[in-house]
């Protein structure tokens, strides 16, 4: 039994006493210490429900110098996740039951988060040949995702057939919108930095084209389909267009999306290297926006843990990606909250209800109320912290964020009632 | 100076002491028979080139040579990094052997950025000698001796620069380079040729290399690469050379004065005609020439000079 002494509801209105039992919220109110009960002391902490994740790179099997299903559940944890999903483009790559179980099985003996393993949704992420959905579904993993992440189901007619057979499964199809045709060689976004700097451009009609070939795709077969990493305005409105008209369509942006841009290219450090790339700073302030709106309906952190050597070379052979999990809360107050577009009950559903409905989690995202599943996260917004990669808990450091000083600290985490994580150690 | 890594950024003071340098070598050289100053005795150069390469190595080395320094020559094959090493360790163990200097040319844009944070808590300087797609300073120096050499300066002149913009190094060091020395740049290539951000620099843009002639003081022809030509980039060679090649016919056009450079290796027939690049209007072998003085003020600059310029 654990008490939470003195927080406050989504930022919301007076401090207010939670008893968390049996996994679930057992009462709310102005409730007195009883023997036997874990009190956390919540004075002028902010309670939101635990954050679900729908774009986590765990890197197991296949990377585990780089992050461990074990190592990433707890960056999760201290990051204020109770569920995250891992794409699928390990090694080998999870386009089959067992290796989606090894993750799930993995997510459930470490227990700090809830680990839904993302399935392929083609052979060896090729795009040439759907792999085994309904098997994956099926299994003791019950894959509920699935998408080719890191690269895009670029051939219409197999990415049509997915949407297609996704309706027969209830599964839902989440897409890497990159034209490959149009990035061969891409580097960088297009435009003015890309130019003066020499790198090969990534043109953001290759994002956006996609999106509107899918959207138009997803509506004439009737299927749902969600839109990996948005990176452009032009995404946006093709997407608030498609949702006006009535298309089953979800969106996510990522924190380094929302708060970064193209101008941190100019030292060539890769560790602004990421796919889709930092776009320019009008971009970012139509992504807020859309974000804001709802026509983007969540964040997802595409945490993207990478060794030293893949990421401290020059930038064409680096790899692409950054860390995400434990700094996304904060770049979400940075870039949302600071400036008025989202309230804490904006961030509840951006982080946590949105997702976990996108993703038809039962027990995530849920009110804050009695009888409800205790997946909460308490948040101090008034403290900051300085990021610093090497005291991240994922295996790799490679974080854009190193030095910075963002606001909000996550003082604690629970999951079905069970602390996994309390000021900064995750708990197991 | 530390390194010399780009033409964006390079002041018009520091640029011009290097002309001025190289022009000052090249008089001192004149007429000697031996032509070897022993400025940088003792002080060890080392040539990293992930690139083929023949004049601009051979340019460099010989810079180095003249100036008495000792000079050696690492490329990929046959090297560490045949065998998988990263740029990093190559570079660290280049500076820990006792480079003063390293000069790399990379096909990755931004390589010798990153050798030079890599390097930062040592001595060792760093000469970028083209990096991928970005830029080759010491080739948009050259170019600009060649032009002050023939039009007497650079200030008010007008350079036209023709072709593949977009993958050129060359192209991005002379645009920096030509106007903070005072020059207006035209840029003359179809638009497929042409960076997304090329209305943010600071060059007039062009199409039609006819309409450009008669106007400018020099011309200064891209080599087209061979992969680009089955890019899709324009629909064929031949189509390329009717609209962007300096045929004699379009050498009829240019001014009196006009100087045509091209910093190799040409493809005659194609972006220049035979006739054209051996007639006296061109100043390519100029260009090789003042090369070498270039780099030896270069190498001044950087290992000789008492001043932390920038």
């Amino acid at each position: 039994m654990t008490l939470i002494k003195g927080a406050v509801l989504y930022g919301e209105g007076d401090p207010v006493d939670i008893l968390v039992e049996d996994g679930q919220v057992a009462e709310i109110g102005e409730l007195k210490k009883k023997t036997g009960q874990d009190v956390i002391d919540a004075q002028g902490l902010v309670v939101l429900p635990g954050f679900v994740d729908l774009h986590t790179h765990l890197r197991e099997p296949g990377r585990e110098d780089t992050e461990t299903v074990e190592t990433g559940s707890a960056a999760a944890a201290l990051g204020g996740y109770t569920a995250v999903f891992a794409m699928a483009n390990t090694d080998p790559v999870a386009d089959n039951p067992v290796v989606v179980e090894h993750v799930w099985r993995r997510g459930r003996e470490v227990g700090l988060v809830d680990v839904h393993p993302i399935g392929a949704v083609t052979v060896g992420l090729k795009g040439e040949r759907l792999a085994e959905l309904g098997a994956m579904a099926r299994s003791n993993a019950s894959v509920r995702i699935f998408s080719d992440d890191g690269m895009c189901v670029a051939d219409p007619l197999i990415m049509r057939r997915a949407l297609e057979y996704s309706r027969g499964l209830d599964v839902l199809i989440a897409q890497h919108a990159e034209e490959p045709r149009l990035t061969v060689g891409a580097q960088a976004h297009e435009g003015e930095t890309a130019a003066r700097l020499g790198l090969a451009g990534w043109p953001a009609a290759a994002e956006e084209s996609i999106v509107a070939r899918d959207c138009l795709l997803a509506g004439h077969v009737g299927a749902r389909l969600h839109v990996c990493h948005v990176s452009t305005a032009g995404t946006a409105d093709v997407l608030r267009w498609a949702k006006a008209r009535g298309t089953q369509v979800s969106a996510e942006v990522t924190p380094h999306h929302l708060l970064l841009d193209d101008d941190r290219l100019n030292t060539y450090d890769p560790v602004n290297k990421v796919n889709p790339p930092l776009r320019t700073s009008s971009d970012t302030k139509s992504l807020r926006e859309a974000l804001a709106e709802g026509v983007i309906d969540c964040v997802a952190t595409d945490h993207a843990p990478h060794a030293p050597q893949d990421k401290d070379c020059e930038w064409s052979a680096a790899r692409p990606g950054m860390l995400g999990l434990q700094t996304a809360l904060s770049v979400v107050i940075e870039t949302m909250v600071k400036p008025g577009l989202l309230d804490w009950r904006g961030v509840a559903r951006v982080m946590s209800e949105r997702p976990a409905e996108i993703a038809g989690l039962p027990d995530h995202g849920r009110p804050i109320a009695v009888g409800e599943p205790a997946n909460l996260v308490l948040v101090d917004p008034k403290a900051t912290w300085t990021v610093n990669g090497a005291r991240l808990a994922s295996l790799a450091g490679n974080t854009p964020y190193e030095g910075m000083e963002l606001p909000g600290v996550i003082k604690a985490t629970l999951l079905r009632g069970k602390v996994t994580a309390r000021d900064g150690r995750a708990v197991r | 100076m530390k390194h010399l890594l780009s033409c964006d950024g390079l002041s018009r003071d520091t640029a011009t002491a290097v002309l001025d340098t190289a022009e000052a070598l090249k008089q001192t050289l004149l007429g000697r028979e031996v032509r070897k100053l022993p400025t940088l005795r003792g002080r060890t150069v080392i040539t990293m080139f992930y690139e083929n390469s023949t004049r601009t190595r051979v340019s460099f080395e010989i810079a180095g040579k003249w100036m008495s320094a000792d000079v050696i020559n690492v490329s990929s094959s046959g090297s560490s990094v045949s065998k998988g090493e990263s740029l990093r360790d190559t570079a660290l163990t280049l500076a820990a052997a006792g480079a003063d200097c390293v000069i790399v040319r990379h096909p990755a844009s931004g390589a010798a950025h990153r050798l030079a944070s890599w390097l930062s808590g040592t001595h060792t300087s760093v000469v970028n000698a083209g990096d991928g797609m970005h830029e080759h300073p010491t080739q948009a120096l050259l170019d600009a001796a060649t032009l002050r050499e023939r039009l007497g300066g650079l200030d008010g002149r007008r350079i036209a620069i023709v072709g593949d913009v977009l993958h050129s190094r060359v192209a991005r060091s002379n645009v920096h380079l030509l106007t903070t020395l005072g020059a207006e740049v035209v840029l003359v290539a179809p638009p497929t040729l042409l960076p997304a951000g090329v209305n943010s620099w600071p060059v007039t843009v062009s199409h039609e290399l006819d309409a450009e002639l008669s106007a400018v003081d020099a011309v200064m022809m891209l080599r087209v690469q061979a992969e680009r030509m089955h890019g899709g980039f324009f629909p064929s060679a031949r189509e390329y050379s009717i609209a962007y090649g300096l045929s004699e016919a379009r050498l009829r056009l240019l001014p009196d004065h006009a100087v045509v450079l091209h910093p190799g290796p040409m493809l005659r027939g194609m972006e220049i005609a035979s006739t054209v690049a051996d007639s006296p209007r061109a100043a390519i072998t100029d260009q090789v020439r003042n090369g070498v003085h270039v780099r030896m003020a270069v190498l001044y600059h950087l290992l000789a000079g008492e001043e932390e310029v920038a």
